[in-house]
């Protein structure tokens, strides 16, 4: 019954269709990250690049691991891992939301046939110290993408801004192909036998496995000295970066120095700490009087880095002293706090 | 005089937002205008929709009246020096515009001063609206703002047009970057993308109304239309009228229609509550109910758009409908694998408040507090089951932890309700009971607003007042009270609900007596070490309820507002008796004696207050020996007597008779006050009329201070005290 019934897109033409949307309006195709994250936004071509005063565009998939909502590969709506297409624009044209309905008519979505609301949907993730406005935007009654203005990332008020849409691709291609589970999905269709691939061909072994992993088989004990490495090394490079930042070397060696330093791979392991951190929760193995505290130490790190890697783009200024940017204390409460977990 | 129009164009302003945004910018403008001398010649309207605020002012002024005014310049002692006018008066002249021969002398309290009568010239409208606008506008008030360009400029969502209009002519008018112009946009879909207002006025309506765009009354006209005429399809059903969602819809839409949708009827199986949560609460639809009031397996769901006639969307509703209800019954049919009593244990890994601990903890002090409750109520004569109580406690919280709860948290209590009715609680609970624990589990978060009803039983009474006691004590303990707007756990609400519960059910409880108890409840737990030692407990909790009570009967029970004042004067501790009081003294006001009796009441206390700020002696007891009027000796035999009678109607809780009897007292007070001067100058008769006062205040407001009531501009009939004698 869909306006684009006779020729709906495959799942992959679905991402190509917007990739190559997306391309044309100048935006770089990035790879998706390869290591775990909850959400598009915690990839560093986001939680990283919307710092700062440079101008960037991008767009890339990116594999969204959440533990705790895996199902064993049997409920057609729910998934551990689910892709979503990130597109990053900053600072946001005047005309981001007509860009945007034109992504949506790119894929196939004939808008004069639909009804489209934005409803007000703000993100907020404490862990990040980040937080944004927006709206979810609903095409027939399916939330199919989030649109947010990033204010605020670790604890820093952006300038200039970035806008963030995250298309839930999964959702549109089950809209656009008219199958009500996921795992039906037509991820492939081979243009010489007609022959489709679909969703459950390939990823339900992973759905099914990782639900296992995740719920019954993880190693709690291990999984915690996995955390605490990652989260020591990680600390480690951060104390690194301080003492660099304390030195009073008049010198190049000094600037390059910092600029080299990996302030990169400690975003990593803190990635690393929060999808441990999910693995503990979904297996059960955090209880009330830790998690607040396990949270806290992940926000340390990311808040400590995104000072770091501010003070990094600036050349060593600090944040403080860096015109564009001020330092606020403390992220206002969002009205909704749906996004509220250490993943996203 | 021309029509002056502004729009501010916007990206989608959050639906909750509108109404109130809306209005304050047509208050602003208003306020502006008044305080410009431009005031329209009429009524300002405003107009908003999701994309737009706008306001229309019919026939301002083009510029301001000019007005005449008065300056006054230096002294005349500096201005004039052999007669000669000085630098300083020739200055003034000079700034005046007029000539130095024109000034005027004015005499004022420093002496006399030159002055000058100017004309000054009103400015255009236009330049006024071009330099105040911006500021009304960013002042406006929103719950939550951003920044899009630069971080001063904030407003609730980014502004992309402006338009500003003297009848055909543009404003000059510039905010967070736009510049206003005469373009405006119509519907997102239906429309072309800009199009032109010729002038202000209702040709802009109408311009708007071409493009698919309609004000809030004619949106929520045509929904309220559209849902009559697709529920018509139809026979017998009815939707539910539901005014939160109309409003939400009215401000998600532009163009809004209506479709009906169908669901599969096996999903009616599953409780109202949870299909009727999916549709209104996270989709938006109407629901649909047949002849007999039962739910029907259609919904209605309000478009941005002029219709659906290929049923295109009515197809992607229905399948995101079904795909929520499919998620609802799998979540129900796991939920059942763990019963409510093996999940009271799990409550220990779900916070509740991170120094009051887990739900747990938090289910054992409840069930602690209810069963105190519970004997306080039993023992009143009130028919009450305390183990009834006592296993809903237990059972209460145990939802939380079910899928269903977690993706409804707005069924939380409900969905225990549900479970505990379908799910054997105990192998030899009879039916009946286990009904009545699922009943009070179902009613433990109600009312969840003044409008709520409250549990239907005493038994969820009992549950849900020793719910609420429980997070208000832990809260104040810790010192997280509610500040001005601020009241982030909602306490103000859940006391709101213990005060209409009690009322409503008659409950013998003291508010003081409950506080302490829930107190009590945390003896020697964990959460106790993380008190505050700075909170005044008892205080701070008096005044809270006190307030809610005072809400409570003003503005949900209607009493005027000096009878609550007298009533709780006297007890605000429990609170059927405060409202039996309050009927009582609302029952007596309109009499004649009663009125005498009030501004007897409030003199005799103006009186006793003077005398105490003066340092004047009241004596101990009433001394007969010093009475020297008939007019005193009367009172004071009358007293007793009265007193006997009121106490004992009071003790009954006869309020009405009691204060009959006050009232008799009505011709012994006026005579006293006609014939006796209190503040003599001998101390003994001095003392002991003033003990006389004070004693008819103490015996007779235990039911009201009527020194309260509020008379209407009589308190000056008889004698003044001061001109007796």
């Amino acid at each position: 019954m869909n306006s684009s019934k006779t020729n709906p897109p495959t799942f992959q033409e679905l991402i190509l269709r917007l990739q190559t949307f997306w391309a044309e309006r100048g935006c770089v195709l990035q790879q998706p990250y390869d290591v775990e994250v909850g959400a598009g936004t915690m990839a560093p071509e986001t939680f990283l690049r919307v710092l700062g005063p440079k101008p960037y565009k991008v767009a890339y998939v990116q594999p969204s691991r959440r533990p705790a909502d895996g199902r064993y590969g049997e409920n057609p709506n729910r998934l551990y891992k689910h892709m979503q297409l990130q597109v990053i624009l900053k600072p946001p044209p005047e005309d981001m939301q007509e860009l945007y309905l034109q992504s949506l008519s790119a894929m196939g979505i004939h808008l004069r046939q639909h009804d489209i609301k934005f409803e007000e949907d703000n993100w907020e993730s404490p862990t990040l110290g980040a937080w944004g406005i927006g709206w979810q935007v609903m095409l027939d009654g399916l939330e199919i993408t989030q649109f947010t203005y990033f204010q605020q990332c670790g604890g820093v008020d952006l300038f200039p801004i970035s806008a963030e849409l995250t298309y839930g691709l999964e959702r549109i291609a089950a809209f656009l192909q008219d199958v009500d589970s996921i795992y039906d999905i037509a991820w492939a269709r081979d243009p010489e036998t007609g022959q489709v691939t679909t969703y459950a061909d390939v990823r339900l072994a992973e759905e099914q496995q990782f639900s296992v992993y995740n719920f019954e088989a993880a190693d709690v004990e291990k999984t915690w000295k996995h955390f605490e490495l990652c989260e020591s090394e990680c600390k480690k490079l951060l104390e690194g970066y301080a003492a660099l930042q304390k030195e009073k070397r008049a010198t190049d060696g000094l600037a390059r120095d910092r600029a080299r330093f990996p302030m990169l791979a400690a975003y990593d392991l803190c990635l690393k700490c929060s999808h441990l951190f999910n693995i503990l929760d979904a297996r059960g193995a955090i209880s009330v009087t830790e998690r607040v505290g396990v949270i806290a130490r992940v926000r340390s790190l990311a808040v400590g880095i995104t000072k770091a890697y501010l003070d990094q783009q600036g050349g060593g200024k600090s944040v403080a002293q860096h015109d564009m940017i001020k330092a606020v204390p403390k992220p206002p409460r969002a009205a909704k706090s749906k996004k509220v977990t250490v993943t996203s | 005089m021309p029509d002056f129009l502004l729009e501010i164009g916007c990206e989608e302003i959050p639906a909750r937002m509108i109404d109130a945004g809306s209005q304050e910018l047509e208050k602003r403008v208003n306020d502006l205008l008044s305080r410009e001398r431009l005031a329209p010649a009429q009524t300002i309207i405003h107009l908003d929709t999701p994309r737009r605020l706008a306001i229309l002012a019919p026939g301002i002024p083009a510029a301001q009246p000019d007005i005449t005014e008065k300056v006054t310049g230096p002294s005349v002692s500096v201005s004039f020096k052999d007669g000669q006018p000085t630098p300083a008066a020739q200055a003034f002249a000079k700034k005046a515009g007029i000539d130095v021969s024109r000034l005027e002398r004015i005499t004022t309290p420093k002496g006399e001063y030159l002055a000058a009568t100017v004309r000054k010239k009103g400015r255009a409208a236009s330049e006024i609206l071009a330099e105040f606008l911006p500021k009304e506008i960013a002042s406006i008030y929103w719950p939550k703002n951003m920044y899009w360009r630069k971080p001063n400029e904030r407003f609730v969502r980014p502004v992309r047009w402006l338009v500003a209009m003297l009848d055909d002519e543009v404003i000059q008018l510039e905010f967070d970057g736009i510049l206003a112009g005469h373009q405006t946009r119509g519907h997102r879909i239906l429309a072309k993308s800009e199009i032109s207002i010729p002038r202000a006025g209702a040709a802009y309506i109408q311009a708007l109304e071409r493009t698919k765009v309609l004000g809030r009354d004619a949106r929520e006209q045509q929904i309220r239309k559209g849902l009559d005429a697709a529920t018509r399809a139809i026979a017998g059903a009815r939707w539910r009228e539901d005014k939160v969602l109309i409003d939400t819809v009215v401000n998600l839409t532009e163009f809004p229609s209506v479709i009906l949708g169908n669901f599969d009827g096996e999903f009616l199986e599953l409780p109202e509550e949870v299909l009727v949560t999916v549709m209104r609460d996270h989709q938006k639809y109407f629901a649909v109910e047949d002849a007999n009031g039962k739910l029907a397996p259609h919904f209605l769901a309000v478009l941005n758009t002029d219709g659906d006639p290929e049923g295109i969307i009515r197809h992607g509703h229905e399948r995101v409908l079904r795909a929520r209800f499919n998620d609802a019954r799998f979540f129900w049919q796991t939920d059942q694998k763990i019963p409510l009593r093996e999940r009271v244990q799990l409550l220990k890994h779900v916070t509740f408040q991170k120094d009051l601990g887990s739900y747990y903890e938090k289910t054992l002090r409840v069930q602690r507090l209810c069963s105190w409750l519970s004997e306080i109520v039993r023992q009143s004569g009130i028919a009450v089951r305390p183990g009834v109580v006592h296993k809903a406690a237990c059972l209460a919280k145990a939802d939380l932890t079910t899928e269903l709860v977690k993706e409804f948290t707005e069924l939380q209590g409900i969905v225990g309700g549900l479970y505990a009715r379908v799910q054997q609680l105990d192998p030899d609970m009879p039916e009946s009971t286990r009904l009545a624990i699922a009943d009070a589990i179902y009613d433990q978060y109600k009312p969840e607003s003044v409008e709520d009803s409250v549990p239907r039983t005493i038994e969820g009474a009992v549950l849900s007042i020793g719910d609420k006691s429980d997070s208000i004590s832990g809260m104040f303990s810790l010192g997280l009270q509610p500040t001005g707007s601020r009241d982030p756990f909602a306490l103000r609400r859940q006391a709101n609900g213990i005060v209409k519960i009690i009322a409503e059910h008659k409950l013998p409880l003291s508010l003081g007596q409950l506080c302490t108890d829930a107190r009590e409840a945390y003896r020697g737990s964990e959460a106790e070490k993380k008190f505050s030692g700075k909170v005044d407990y008892d205080r701070s909790l008096r005044e809270f309820f006190r307030e809610r009570l005072e809400f409570f009967l003003r503005d949900v029970r209607g009493f005027a507002y000096d009878v609550v004042k007298a009533v709780l004067a006297s007890d605000a501790d429990d609170i059927v008796d405060a409202i039996a009081r309050a009927e009582a003294v609302t029952k007596a006001r309109p009499s004649q004696d009663f009125e005498s009796i009030s501004i007897a009441f409030k003199r005799i206390k103006n009186i006793l207050r003077q005398a105490s700020e003066a340092g004047k002696k009241i004596a101990d007891g009433i001394d007969p020996s010093a009475f020297q009027e008939q007019a005193e000796r009367d009172l004071a035999s009358a007293i007793p007597e009265t007193a006997q009678k009121v106490e004992s109607l009071r003790r009954t809780r006869n309020y009405e008779q009691a204060l009959i009897e006050i009232s008799k007292l009505r011709p012994a007070v006026d005579r006293y006050f006609d014939k006796v001067m209190v503040m003599v100058e001998d101390e003994r008769t001095r003392a002991s009329r003033l003990a006389l006062l004070q004693t008819l205040l103490n015996e007779f407001s235990t039911i009201a201070d009527f020194s309260e009531i509020v008379t209407e501009g009589k308190e000056s009939r008889g004698p003044k005290e001061s001109n007796k004698q």
